[in-house]
């Protein structure tokens, strides 16, 4: 049997999908499409709501209201094996009375195919994670990396419609953890599987990601591709959330011709040029967020950056680069990242410091 | 050279005392078996074997361990099926009446054995099956079933759920999921399960006292008609064959099915 797919067809979409547990709402009106050979990731801190949607996805939670379609199809009332999604569980969830090939031909032996057909089909998706010859072993007998990719050969080895990652990563350690990052972006580029990934990790989300959903307290916060996400955060949640970055206290604008001032009470004025598609006016209140690698300790020569003068809390030397705290007054505590450790040597706890604060690059969201 | 260990000696001696302590009528009836002499005593005054042989040839015990065995394989095997039953029901569903469903299960510990025992023989006497191995096994089951129910729903409760979802994520139907993954995951607990109830049937007295006959009466039974009668440490003889025997069983089943876990003194 073939069906031919419109190609535009979307792989998983959420139309107002709302779910809660008991007072609790954990899903709000969602409405999210996933295209086809798409790797979305979903990310927020715990208890945002991004398990949820994925097993609802999967069928082992369902909505309180909206739909959610699988390639077009409605499976609001569909039953978990009847989906066809692969998921892999957070501790890998793998049959410990079964070894390594029976994990990986379960799917394939429900859906009735051949033995001969199984073993092929086995042997390739254990190729896939590079488990060749492991068929025997016991899940027990594995350590947490294989444990993991025999989750994940298990998942995509019956040709799901969609494969779901559920924080798949966050058990192993740190150098384990980069090096499957690699490799299921690997897999995802030979499989063309349309994968949704969940995680509370923005480093894993920024590095996987074609698009990623930021979530919080049950609703989406924005959906961007991870450059855009990080330069232009749509509010101060994701600004926050994504990567480290300061957030000022609430300014007044003042906007001129070709510049937009930054009042920050009586004595602490920003300026910035003016940006295009940015409707600021006179007496707008807004919030200011600034990313530690856009203040430095102002040069001798004055390239025309707002300064201010703060004075040093700490630095938190980092190896490649080392983190300033700066009390700075009217602004609070300021985050500044500088190259190496030269900081450190030459400006002491507790001097004044200087410091330029580019503007070029802040998020500024209205409050 | 190591200081002597006060806390150390003090612990070691007060396990010692309780072991003893638990094992202290075992002992002694191990011991009295071995008397030669007519009449039970303790401490015994010589060694001999001819209670044992004495034990082993009575046709009145050779029957009733028959009888036993017979009743405590239907016995356990009744209770296990319907244990396993109630305990996929309570730990996997939510049904009204499931809270009344556990409070009845435990009801025989609650229930003396031998008001159970007296139930069965009115009932039994109404029915017409006072002389029948049905009867007996009717209220074993009674009497073994929350063993076996509780042992197969502790390891159904210690079977990681994200298994039984990973089964219906690849394709597997309910009943597909149940026989290829939350069976072959329950056997040790039905196992473990099925052995305790086979000795707890096998051993049980105050019930069986009411609903056996003398035809149909199970060992511990023939036992307690035995010592009305006679004095000599015949019956010694038989208590040391059932304990040693009953030791040997729960040795294996330990070694096997890994005991510790069915018990849930330890989890995974």
């Amino acid at each position: 049997m073939s069906i031919v797919l419109n190609k535009e067809m979307q792989a998983v979409e959420f139309v107002k999908v709302t779910k809660s547990f008991g007072p609790m709402l954990a899903v709000n009106a969602v409405s999210l499409s996933i295209r086809r050979g798409e790797f979305l990731t979903v990310l927020g801190p715990s208890g945002c709501g991004k398990s949820t949607l994925l097993n609802m996805i999967a069928g082992f939670q369902t909505q309180d209201s909206g739909e959610i379609r699988i390639e077009g199809k409605d499976v609001s009332s569909m039953p978990p094996y009847k989906r066809d999604t692969g998921m892999v569980f957070q501790n890998y969830a793998l049959f410990p009375h079964m070894n390594v090939r029976d994990n990986v031909a379960f799917g394939l032996q429900m859906r009735k195919h051949p033995k001969h057909d199984i073993d092929t089909e086995v042997a390739k998706a254990l190729a896939m994670v590079k488990l060749e010859g492991m068929e025997a072993r016991k899940a027990r007998q594995l350590s947490g990396g294989q444990q993991q990719r025999v989750a994940l050969a298990r998942a995509i080895a019956f040709g799901p419609k969609v494969l779901l990652l559920d924080e798949p990563l966050s058990a192993l350690d740190k150098s384990l953890r980069s090096q499957m990052q690699v490799e299921l972006k690997e897999l995802h580029e030979r499989t063309g599987l349309t994968t949704i990934f969940v995680t509370h990790d923005q480093g894993e989300a920024l590095s996987l990601s074609d698009r990623i959903v930021v979530m919080s307290k049950g609703e989406i916060q924005q959906v961007s591709k991870p450059l855009d996400l990080y330069r232009h955060p749509a509010n101060g949640f994701v600004a926050s959330f994504i990567g480290e970055i300061n957030a000022f206290p609430v300014a007044d604008c003042i906007v001129a011709n070709d510049h937009v001032r930054f009042a920050f009470g009586e004595n602490i004025t920003l300026r910035a040029p003016r940006r295009d598609g940015q409707p600021l006016k006179t007496g707008d209140k807004v919030n200011l967020f600034v990313r530690p690698e856009h203040i430095a300790v102002a040069g001798q020569p004055d390239n025309g950056d707002p300064r201010v003068t703060g004075r040093i809390v700490t630095h938190i030397y980092q190896g490649t680069h080392t983190i300033t705290r700066v009390t700075v007054p009217a602004l609070g505590l300021v985050e500044l990242r500088v190259e190496g450790g030269d900081i450190i040597e030459r400006r002491p706890v507790g001097s004044d410091v200087d410091l330029a604060i580019m503007l070029d690059n802040a998020v500024i969201i209205r409050s | 050279m190591s200081k002597f260990n006060w806390r150390s000696f003090l612990f070691w001696t007060l396990i010692a005392a309780l072991l003893l302590y638990m094992t202290l009528p075992a002992i002694v009836v191990i011991m009295a078996s071995f008397n030669p002499g007519e009449v039970l005593s303790f401490p015994p005054n010589g060694l001999s074997v001819r209670w044992y042989i004495k034990a082993v040839t009575y046709p009145d015990f050779q029957i009733a361990f028959k009888n036993g065995i017979i009743v405590a394989a239907l016995a356990s095997t009744l209770a296990l099926v319907f244990g396993s039953a109630v305990a996929l029901l309570v730990s996997r569903y939510y049904f009204t009446g499931r809270g009344l469903l556990e409070t009845i299960l435990s009801a025989p510990l609650i229930v003396p054995h031998f008001t159970t025992g007296f139930g069965f023989l009115l009932l039994g006497a109404h029915l017409g099956i006072t002389q029948t191995y049905l009867i007996i096994v009717m209220a074993h089951v009674v009497l073994v079933l929350p063993f076996v129910t509780r042992a197969v729903y502790v390891s159904l409760q210690n079977i990681d759920p994200n298994l039984e979802r990973a089964a219906a994520n690849l394709g597997a139907s309910p009943i597909k999921s149940l026989w290829r993954v939350t069976l072959p995951l329950m056997l040790p607990g039905m196992a473990g399960g099925w052995l305790v109830a086979t000795i707890l049937s096998f051993t049980e007295f105050s019930a069986s006292l009411y609903v056996t006959a003398s035809r149909t009466q199970t060992l511990p039974v023939a036992m307690y008609n035995y010592i009305r009668e006679y004095t000599d440490p015949t019956i010694a003889a038989i208590s040391a064959l059932l304990i040693v025997i009953t030791t040997l069983i729960m040795i294996v089943a330990n070694r096997f099915l890994g005991l510790r876990k069915i018990l849930a003194i330890e989890s995974h």
